[in-house]
């Protein structure tokens, strides 16, 4: 039996149809996209080819608002930096606790050199209080960074309205997308997002590749200065056959959308559905019905979520986990905590991600072996009694230092 | 990704004495909930002899956690309490053949429990002496609360410093920001300011090398002088129980064998590093530093 990969939130398979398109631009199609000759030539069509791509899966109104760059981070970073450069008498910043680290850490950072880092809490099912975040916007802000999706939870936030919100206030909106571009429709012409950020590998395109999507007319400074790629917004040779396959992708994700809002869709609530129905204990994290179509984020209870990765990889099934123990941190995954959701449950919280390539007989087969890896975990936990969790499991199993 | 031996994956798929002993006598609860880690070591001790008789766990965490309670309870079985009590932590991780630096308070965790299990045995009360920070240095697994008490303890200002006196750093040198950060939060409790000393670059061991002019030395003295600069630094080596002879010179290579505690030890290339830029200092000549086992001096005709 081969092994079942739900880890696409990580990241994805290159499509072979998108490994194809790329092939010619290594040793038949290399040359610079900026040389006038030949074999520059062709590659320059290539790349506006790709830009065409991406813009129609992004519904952006002109091609030129397209950036490619080296990665999702890279793009987060370009498009926040850029903010507070471009507007120095602007100082604060408004973003979320459960960002991507990528904007999560960049924000920490940025509040060392003394900026004021306004950070949106969640409730308990990962949703923001917009009232709140009405309250804080005002001509300081330099910009608004808050993601569409949640990698963790999957959970989607009302970015459109917020972004609407910014642009009355006259503050710049960034959202970094990596999660739902691909997996949700999106339409910017109809938007009022300044800044989008998303990462090829997401979505069957290859690592390396990513985009900033730049509104026409939103004030901007390059991070990257150097020759005139991207029309001086991002300087260095581009990455042309990585670019070819992110078009390429871009393309196979707008033919796919309704297929991951349906049949994916149906494996992921399949799977949710399964593994509640045979395991006790055990709740899904963020909000349930307002979530990306591809993924399952479930709380075993009084078990350590890298435990849980270890004996599913054994049988051959990837997933990926919360958990402190698998980032190298103490602390379990900030997105769970800023959940409210207790220790005991929030190391326990794995993540099944799906994409086009898996199928029901996976989900099935899944569905099959984690009530014994659960049930073996809780034999050796301390939390888990005969048959259920010991009662007052705070109390019954008090460690010496907590 | 986490690099497990195979003695940790059979440890951690197969536990051994997996649950609560019954008749236990002695129960041992450590660890911390919020770190996703915790351990409850129940024994059965025979009164007279006080020979552990049978061992037991229960864990909350991740599979060298896990791992490390079951390799625990494995080397305990049969020792008694003073015997146990002499395991340390680094020696519940050799008998996994190693862990990785991340999960080295694993078996930390482990010689705890035992610690507090003993305790509980004998009606003591056990105080947990150790608080764990984030993970600063992965080279050699030195976390933020070992660097900021060490930084006041001693009076530390510089990264160089706390390098010399918990390790951290000494490796990669990845984590020199954070110590920074670290150096410049301590001290700013003090009301002083950290000053980045030194320079921005390291400098080159060739560069060094050019400084002294000294005439050219014959064959007899360079070598004297060579164990000259061993003499001198081994005193600091053999404070940390290692030591360093000359084994062979050839011509800009200098063979030298590290030996007690060296052997093994991760910070030998640093030791090496150091050894040569003193000899290239000493010797006003670009020489280079070559570790050799004895085992392999046969081979090496000499």
């Amino acid at each position: 039996m081969s092994d079942i990969y739900l880890d696409n939130n990580a990241t994805t398979m290159v499509d072979p149809a998108v490994f194809e398109e790329m092939k010619p631009y290594f040793c038949e199609q290399f040359g610079n996209p900026s040389s006038l000759h030949n074999f520059g030539n062709k590659v320059g069509f290539a790349l506006k080819k790709a830009r065409k791509q991406v813009q129609d899966l992004l519904g952006a109104e002109h091609d030129s608002e397209i950036i490619f760059t080296s990665c999702g981070t890279e793009s987060d970073s370009t498009a926040i930096l850029s903010a507070l450069k471009a507007q120095p008498e602007r100082k604060e910043i408004i973003t979320t606790v459960v960002e991507h680290p990528a904007v999560l850490t960049l924000c920490e950072h940025l509040e060392t050199e003394g900026y004021t880092v306004h950070w949106l809490e969640v409730d308990s099912k990962g949703r923001l209080d917009l009232d709140k975040y009405k309250s804080l916007l005002s001509d300081k802000v330099a910009i608004v960074s808050v993601m569409w999706a949640n990698n963790e939870s999957g959970t989607l936030f009302p970015v459109e309205e917020m972004a609407q919100m910014a642009a009355e206030a006259g503050v710049m909106f960034h959202t970094d997308a990596v999660q739902a571009v691909g997996k949700v429709p999106i339409n910017l012409k109809d938007s009022a997002i300044s800044m989008l950020s998303l990462s090829g590998h997401k979505l069957h395109a290859p690592k390396g590749i990513g985009v900033l999507y730049l509104r026409r007319g939103v004030r901007y400074r390059p991070l990257l200065r150097g020759g005139h790629q991207e029309r001086g917004r991002r300087a260095g040779t581009e990455n042309a056959a990585a670019i070819v396959g992110l078009g390429k992708a871009c393309e196979m994700a707008a033919e796919h959308m309704e297929f991951e809002n349906t049949q994916v869709k149906a494996m992921r609530d399949r799977l949710q559905e399964g593994l509640l129905a045979a395991i006790p204990h055990c709740f899904p994290t963020g909000d349930p019905d307002n979530r990306l179509p591809n993924t399952a984020s479930i709380a075993f209870e009084y078990i350590e979520g890298e435990a849980i990765l270890l004996l599913l990889n054994k049988v051959g099934i990837a997933a990926s986990s919360g958990s402190a123990c698998t980032s190298g941190s103490l602390e379990p995954s900030h997105v769970m905590r800023a959940m409210g959701i207790p220790y005991t449950a929030a190391h326990g919280t794995v993540r099944f991600s799906f994409s086009r390539y898996n199928t029901m007989e996976e989900v099935e087969r899944v569905i099959e072996e984690v009530p014994g890896i659960v049930a073996k975990l809780r034999k050796l936990s301390p939390y888990w009694g005969e048959d259920g969790p010991v009662e007052n499991p705070g109390e019954a199993f008090a460690p010496v230092y907590a | 990704m986490w690099d497990y031996s195979e003695k940790v994956k059979e440890h951690f798929y197969d536990p051994k004495n997996a649950g609560a002993v019954e008749g236990a006598n002695g129960v041992g609860d450590v660890g911390s909930i919020s770190c996703g880690d915790a351990l409850r070591l129940t024994l059965k001790v025979e009164p007279e002899t006080e020979v552990i008789l049978d061992a037991g766990f229960q864990t909350f965490g991740c599979g060298s956690a896990i791992a490390s309670s079951s390799a625990l309870t494995e080397m305990i079985k049969g020792m008694t309490l003073d015997d146990a009590l002499k395991i340390s932590n680094q020696d519940i991780a050799d008998y996994l053949d190693g862990l990785p630096p991340e999960k080295m308070h694993c078996s930390v965790m482990g010689r705890e429990a035992l610690q507090a299990a003993v305790a509980n045995y004998r009606g003591e009360v056990w105080e947990d002496d150790h608080e764990e920070g984030a993970l600063v240095c992965k080279c050699f697994a030195i976390d933020e609360v070992m660097i900021e008490d060490t930084i006041r303890a001693n009076n530390l200002h510089t990264v160089e410093e706390v390098t010399n006196y918990t390790k951290a750093g000494g490796g990669c040198s990845s984590c020199h920001e954070g110590i920074e950060n670290i150096l410049t939060r301590v001290l700013a409790e003090n009301g002083e300011t950290f000053v980045a000393g030194g320079a921005a670059v390291p400098a080159p061991a060739a560069a060094a090398a050019k400084a002294p002019e000294s005439p050219k030395m014959g064959t007899l003295a360079r070598i004297r002088k060579i164990e000259a600069v061993l003499d001198s630094i081994r005193p600091a080596l053999q404070a940390d129980g290692g030591d360093v002879e000359l084994i062979d010179v050839d011509e800009k290579s200098i063979y030298v064998n590290l030996t007690g505690a060296c052997t093994g030890c991760q910070m030998a290339a640093m030791t090496l590093g150091g050894i040569q830029q003193r000899l290239i200092e000493e010797l006003g000549e670009f020489v280079k530093v070559v570790p050799v086992a004895k085992e392999s001096l046969v081979s090496m005709g000499a």
